[in-house]
């Protein structure tokens, strides 16, 4: 190893990580989620198992789809960096734990897109 | 003076000999829920992307869903959902700096529990 100083060694690689930002996003997903997951599972609780008729009755409304994309849009953000945290306790060897946080990420974003166009699509064709 | 004793020594507490206190418990059921409402969250999208794609298809996830199974799943979700939310509310306190007493960590357990439980029944009578 080179005789450097501590300074030396970490000049021009940047700051070591994303600082707070990880920790500040999962209060701030779970802050949103307390009153979006209360509005969205009335009405969804209420349009399951009533059949088309009432999906399009339920979701045609602004309001109703607006809520159900903000859920399912922060609740994946939430999943997301939450399973982050669990692969990186828990997954040994940087390869792996890389893999699965790129595919949790694919995932998730993919998750989130599908539910959100879907509810548009509802909301449009009601 | 040789250690002649290595190895045949007492261990330290350790996961699998430790019973660990009812807070961390609840703390591993939190992200045990956390993790399995990924699944909740999937069938979710999946019942509205049937919703998208044709009535048919929807009949189908809608009829499923709400199948006694379906049922089964979405109420363990449910449970699971306010679980987590009860612990994160209970986070929120801690992150404040407000609730790490003793005392009131483990009365406050018994608020996540008995709420959570709570909530589900009640969601489950308003919708």
């Amino acid at each position: 190893m080179a005789f450097k100083t501590d300074y030396s060694r970490v000049q021009g690689l940047g700051q070591a990580g994303e600082g707070v930002h990880h920790w500040w996003i999962q209060r701030l997903t779970s802050a949103a989620l307390v009153p979006l997951t209360i509005l969205f599972l009335i009405p969804f609780g209420r349009a399951l198992g009533g059949g088309y008729d009432a999906l399009v009755a339920t979701y045609g409304q602004f309001g109703n789809a607006l809520t159900a994309i903000l859920f399912i849009g922060v609740a994946c953000w939430h999943f997301s960096i939450g399973i982050q945290v669990v692969i990186e306790d828990y997954v040994p060897g940087k390869v792996a734990r890389v893999t699965l946080l790129i595919l949790t990420k694919l995932f998730s974003y993919t998750l989130a897109a599908a539910g959100i166009l879907a509810i548009v699509k509802i909301l449009f064709s009601a | 003076m040789a250690d002649v004793n290595r190895g045949n020594r007492p261990l330290s507490p350790h996961l699998q000999v430790y019973r660990l206190p009812l807070v961390s418990n609840i703390s591993i059921l939190t992200r045990i829920t956390g993790i399995a409402l990924i699944g909740g969250l999937t069938l979710i999208v999946w019942w509205f992307v049937a919703g998208a794609y044709s009535p048919d298809y929807f009949a189908t996830a809608d009829w499923l869903l709400s199948s006694w199974l379906g049922i089964l799943v979405l109420v363990g979700s449910l449970w699971a959902l306010w679980f987590h939310f009860c612990n994160g509310i209970r986070h929120f306190f801690w992150d404040f700096g407000k609730g790490f007493e003793l005392e009131t960590v483990n009365r406050t357990n018994w608020v996540v529990i008995g709420g959570s439980v709570v909530l589900t029944i009640l969601t489950l009578l308003i919708v």
